[in-house]
């Protein structure tokens, strides 16, 4: 893996009304990496992802995403990227199968056949059973949608994988399945993942970093740099009960 | 996007060919060689396998494609090895298998055009038949929870309730008094142009008392809260019901109908009767504008053979049917909320049909109360 950021954010600034959210913010997000973003409620999680995706303008500042300013960001940018949204944002009114078609059909060219040999493909490659695909989304379980969603945001094999928390109302088991899929997808398909989460075994399974929001910035060490940093809010994060439980007794940043 | 495509050909070598394969295979590029690997025939080689070295680019939508040409060759009992493919392509081609392992393709048969039409048109009527039985439930429904609110009053709930008279009669007066208005102008001027060639124009004040107060007043005010108030109703309880709010009130031992059902319809039932009124004044005060400005009348004239013409018994037979028609709106409009499933798609669909059957039964209702005044002679 070369060493180059595939994301690059300079200075960002994110302000909605007089509440700055981010404040001169920079990120590198490498190529090939899981990269977990952290934060309590409100440090503007989504809303970092939501603006390196080019949904929310920034106030100032600068990103650059596969090299290109999302400022002019064009369509072939978006097509090397897949989003996940927190609930799946599955078309309601489209079944599964076509909720996956729809980045196809909008950006290529493809013979019918082959669509939906490549639909029950991603369905297969997210875990889905055979019968999903002509199911609706409200026919769905929240643990399925989020898998739907997942082969629709790997429909045209992007770069990039942007998840907002993942495993979200997932159940302890569907979580680590969850977390045990994206970590495979991203080793076989050479995935970067942007994943914002809340979810500690997440981080601790498959996060080569960590992101954590704090102070209108981020820090971004990895989990074990993490562990030895002073500040209060990330001390009380990555040493609570619930860290603890998370980590399993293995005591991290036990090199030195 | 302009990369260059990707390639297949056959090379034969006696017996054995060789199927070369190069070029990025990735999204971009399958929709041309799909179709050229579908047609693929090995036929007439003693051994064939594909090399893939020359493959520059590769992606699950290539590598299907690959899987896809090895695994149907197989079925036919000929071995199609894909060789020299670069070694970090591999995982790509296992997880394709695996995937595709998972799901053992089975292509479900399409239905016969006549056969889905037959089924599409029985499903109908099964739905129709169990929605006229499901909105006769509502009604029994309905009329018990109503039943004992009056038994015990503390029931009623009055905020509800006047929040309800504001926002489906007090907000709901403009465009009432508005487009009354301008139907009474218009209904003015056409009477008029039609008795003048009697030179009976003065007539016009009869035509537009009776035809105001029996039916346009109410049927008009009826059909604009059907749009404004029934598609209302069918939205917000649609609404909660997408959030599940209706059923965590009742775990709360709280009646649904009780609290959202009833309070909207009492409001219609209080309001469209003074909507009504308000409708019919608006209609003749447009009427009679309209009639002094182009018949050769003067305002005394006219307002005497309005008042002439206007019975109590006219005003009362349009005012009696307002609650009946309230009643079918707000029915109508509670139960095609309540019938909300799931996604926001339903709600959109249920508030069309909640203001096209809230209309439909609103001109019914109003065709059968003409029946039964003719039959009685009023």
């Amino acid at each position: 893996m070369k060493d180059d950021p595939i994301i690059a954010v300079r200075g960002l600034r994110t302000q909605f009304g007089d509440i700055v959210i981010h404040d001169n913010l920079d990120l590198d997000v490498l190529r090939g990496e899981v990269l977990g973003v952290v934060g309590g409620s409100g440090t503007g999680k989504s809303v970092l992802l939501r603006t390196i995706i080019g949904l929310n303008r920034p106030r100032a500042g600068t990103i650059e995403v596969l090299g290109e300013d999302t400022a002019a960001i064009t369509t072939v940018t978006q097509r090397r990227c897949g989003v996940l949204f927190q609930n799946g944002a599955l078309f309601s009114s489209l079944t599964v199968a076509e909720n996956i078609q729809v980045p196809m059909r909008e950006h290529l060219r493809l013979p019918r056949k082959l669509l939906n040999e490549l639909a029950a493909l991603k369905i297969a490659m997210v875990g889905l059973p055979p019968d999903a695909g002509p199911k609706y989304p409200a026919e769905l379980s929240g643990g399925m949608r989020k898998r739907a969603g997942l082969a629709r945001a790997l429909a045209l094999d992007p770069e990039i994988l942007f998840l907002d928390e993942p495993t979200a109302g997932l159940d302890p088991i569907g979580a680590a399945a969850f977390d045990t899929l994206i970590g495979d997808l991203q080793k076989s398909l050479g995935l970067t993942v942007f994943m914002v989460t809340h979810d500690l075994d997440s981080l601790v399974a498959i996060c080569d970093r960590i992101a954590v929001l704090v102070d209108k910035r981020v820090r971004l060490a990895t989990m074990a740099e993490h562990m030895q940093d002073s500040h209060p809010w990330i001390r009380e994060y990555f040493h609570g009960p619930r860290a603890r439980a998370a980590l399993g007794g293995k005591e991290p940043g036990g090199g030195h | 996007m302009a990369a260059a495509p990707g390639w297949f050909k056959s090379e034969g070598q006696g017996g054995s060919l060789v199927l070369c394969a190069g070029g990025p295979w990735t999204i971009d590029t399958v929709g041309a060689l799909d179709p050229v690997l579908r047609s693929l025939s090995v036929d007439g080689a003693d051994r064939a396998e594909i090399d893939a070295a020359l493959i520059t680019d590769l992606d699950t939508a290539g590598a299907w494609l690959l899987y896809r040409t090895r695994r149907d060759h197989a079925a036919h009992g000929v071995a199609l090895p894909i060789i020299g493919l670069d070694s970090r392509y591999a995982p790509l081609i296992d997880l394709v298998a695996q995937a595709d392992a998972a799901h053992a393709q089975t292509d479900r048969p399409r239905p016969n055009a006549l056969v889905a039409l037959v089924n599409r048109v029985g499903r109908s009527v099964c739905e129709v038949a169990a929605a006229g039985v499901n909105l006769l439930n509502f009604f029994g429904m309905t009329i018990m929870a109503m039943a004992r609110t009056i038994i015990q009053p503390r029931r009623l709930r009055v905020t509800a309730l006047v929040n309800q008279i504001e926002q489906t009669g007090l907000n709901a007066m403009g465009i009432v008094g508005l487009l009354l208005f301008l139907i009474g102008v218009v209904l003015a001027f056409q009477g008029a142009e039609q008795l003048r060639r009697f030179a009976a124009e003065i007539f016009t004040a009869d035509g537009l008392a009776v035809l105001v107060l029996r039916e346009i007043g109410v049927l008009i005010a009826a059909i604009l809260v059907a749009g404004r108030s029934g598609s209302a109703f069918t939205a917000e309880i649609g609404m909660m019901k997408v959030n599940e709010e209706i059923d965590a009130l009742s775990t709360i031992g709280i009646d649904p109908i009780e609290v959202l059902v009833l309070p909207r319809i009492n409001a219609l039932l209080i309001t469209l009767p003074l909507l009504t009124f308000f409708a019919d004044a608006a209609a003749l005060a447009g009427g009679t504008i309209m009639s002094v400005a182009t018949l050769d009348v003067s305002y005394t004239q006219f307002a005497r053979q309005l008042a002439d013409a206007m019975s109590l018994k006219n005003l009362l037979i349009g005012l009696v049917k307002a609650p009946v028609f309230a009643f079918l709106i707000g029915m109508v409009g509670c139960y095609e909320g309540l019938r909300v499933t799931g996604s926001a798609e339903s709600i959109g669909r249920q508030t069309t049909k909640s203001v096209v059957e809230s209309i439909v039964l609103v001109i019914i209702a109003d065709a059968l109360f003409s029946i039964v005044f003719a039959a009685l002679g009023v």
